[in-house]
């Protein structure tokens, strides 16, 4: 095997990774703080695609696309914790169930809105040719999306370490009623956390346009994969989305080219063996 | 008249068939030391958790200062001046002792949601969070993490926070229970110095300790108020012996 398949591999993991983790960054921090997934998830990932696609056919430049994109998937979040699952608050099981019937509902949606056909979302102009590098061509655009996963997990974590509303989110993951307690407002917490989920799902799905496309059943392509991450790396813990992320982009990228029979084993092996042996995750303080 | 510091009346509380609390009813004034006894199972952590919020009344009222806090978020009863202890001990242990008082006072502030703001930037929140531990003998301490702290340090912190709210009425779950006699006593002068400003109810086994803290006593059974009264009320009353000191 040419050593340019390895290269070209480990940047499509890289960049893999760095989609994952804008898809699973707030997964994570939703699971850790409301101890519930989020089955809608990988819809708001998906609806982000859809978003883009329809606001680069109207038009639009592509990172303005991306931000409304997030806006739009953003609020979306917000109504679905503030008109559904607080009405539902302290029933985690009625609260799983609800998001995946709205998981359902937006997949109807789309493929009512957008039909079945997959549509591909075209990379901004100037990322369309590859990068040359000691002769060899680096596609630029995954490039891009790799460096802006990083900004966005660098933004992340000083929200998270540094500021007060961090504070209180790491404190509503390590003990919910204890926040309660000394008086942190944990439903607003909430639907900040849902805010900030659903907005990196929708851009991350804006963003994974190009590479993936839209197309019926995105949403369910990575959603599993959103799973994996958080169950590796631990729910809540911003550190163990990241690494999660990367990790499931190289077992995704290379189960897929050395052993695709087994790709799915390669993926899920390593959860099963984490959820036996180490239930909370590599970085989780949440026991799932 | 000022309105009781925290007047509890018809309090019902059920959990399925097993009636929790049963139309309690007591009223403790402004500045005072309220102790709550019981056997174990006779409601008591039960009505704190009432009172606080952590778990809603099927029926009644508890007021604090004349207004009405059920039906209100526990967080809104902070805010009101209400602070708590927990029977197990709560707190956040993978933070440092002064995070953990800082994060007491962040549930105050007001200006909460601006995510930008940078926690460093906050020197008074700090500084209070330093004085809290101070006042607990916990200076020293202030940068380890709570997991690396003994059992007594982890009382003392929880009673750093809860102060550090500067709270009207405070609600001390069992505050002595696991620690040795040493930190007892060390517990109790803290105790003690609390201001009178701040009005007390505590659960506590430690009977010695308990009555010579407390100037009025709630002996609870049940989930009912069997006997209310003076210290030497209460101890007088042979249904407080009956139930409670196994006479």
């Amino acid at each position: 095997m040419q050593w340019q398949f390895w290269i070209i591999q480990t940047l499509n993991s890289v960049a893999f990774g760095g989609l994952l983790f804008l898809l699973s960054s707030g997964f994570s921090l939703i699971f850790g703080l409301m101890r519930i997934p989020n089955l809608a998830h990988g819809a708001f990932f998906m609806l982000g695609t859809y978003f883009g696609y329809t606001l680069l056919q109207k038009g639009l430049h592509f990172w303005p696309a991306a931000l409304l994109g997030g806006i739009g998937v953003g609020l979306l979040g917000i109504a679905l914790e503030r008109f559904i699952l607080r009405k539902l608050s302290g029933n985690e099981q009625g609260q799983v169930l609800v998001t995946l019937g709205v998981s359902f509902i937006i997949a109807d949606i789309c493929l009512l809105v957008w039909t079945g056909d997959p549509m591909p979302l075209a990379a901004p102009q100037s990322l369309r040719r590859p990068l040359l590098f000691a002769g060899f061509a680096f596609p630029t655009y995954r490039l891009v999306v790799l460096g802006i996963a990083l900004v966005a997990a660098v933004g992340l974590y000083l929200l998270m370490e540094r500021t007060r509303l961090g504070a209180m989110i790491r404190a509503g993951v390590d003990d919910m009623e204890m926040a309660r307690g000394v008086g942190i407002p944990v439903s607003r917490l909430f639907t900040t956390v849902f805010l900030l989920g659903a907005t990196l799902a929708g851009i991350g799905g804006v963003l994974g346009g190009p590479i993936l496309t839209a197309y019926p059943g995105l949403d369910a392509d990575m959603l599993p994969l959103a799973l994996i991450v958080v169950i590796l790396g631990g729910a809540g813990s911003l550190l163990g989305a990241f690494v999660g992320s990367f990790v499931v982009g190289f077992l995704y990228n290379f189960g897929i080219a050395l052993a695709p029979d087994l790709a799915y084993f390669v993926l899920f092996f390593p959860m099963v063996l984490v959820l036996v042996f180490l239930p909370q995750g590599l970085f989780g303080r949440v026991q799932i | 008249m000022t309105a009781p510091a925290l007047e509890v009346t018809g309090l019902n509380k059920r959990f399925g068939g097993l009636p929790a609390t049963k139309d309690v009813s007591f009223h403790v004034m402004a500045g005072e030391r309220r102790l709550i006894i019981g056997p174990n199972g006779a409601g008591k952590t039960t009505m704190f958790n009432l009172v606080t919020g952590d778990l809603n009344a099927d029926s009644g009222s508890v007021k604090l200062f004349g207004q009405e806090l059920l039906g209100m978020p526990t967080q809104d009863r902070v805010h009101l001046g209400l602070a708590r202890t927990y029977q197990i001990l709560t707190l956040f242990p993978r933070e440092t002792l002064v995070h953990n008082v800082v994060l007491a006072l962040l549930g105050l502030q007001t200006l909460r949601w601006n995510p930008w703001t940078a926690l460093t930037g906050h020197r008074h929140v700090y500084d209070a969070a330093h004085e809290a531990l101070a006042m607990v003998g916990l200076a020293e301490s202030a940068e380890r993490i709570v997991l690396e702290t003994s059992y007594g340090e982890r009382r003392r912190l929880e009673l750093a926070m809860a102060l550090a709210q500067k709270p009207k009425l405070l609600m001390l779950d069992e505050p002595l229970a696991g620690l040795s006699q040493g930190e007892r006593q060390t517990v109790r002068e803290l105790l003690d110095k609390i201001p009178r400003d701040v009005t007390i109810v505590m659960i506590e086994h430690d009977m010695d300790t308990a009555l010579s803290f407390a100037e009025r006593i709630t002996v609870l059974h049940y989930g009912e108020v069997i006997v209310e009264g003076t210290r030497a009320e209460v101890v007088a009353d042979p249904r407080t012996r009956e139930v409670y000191l196994g006479d």
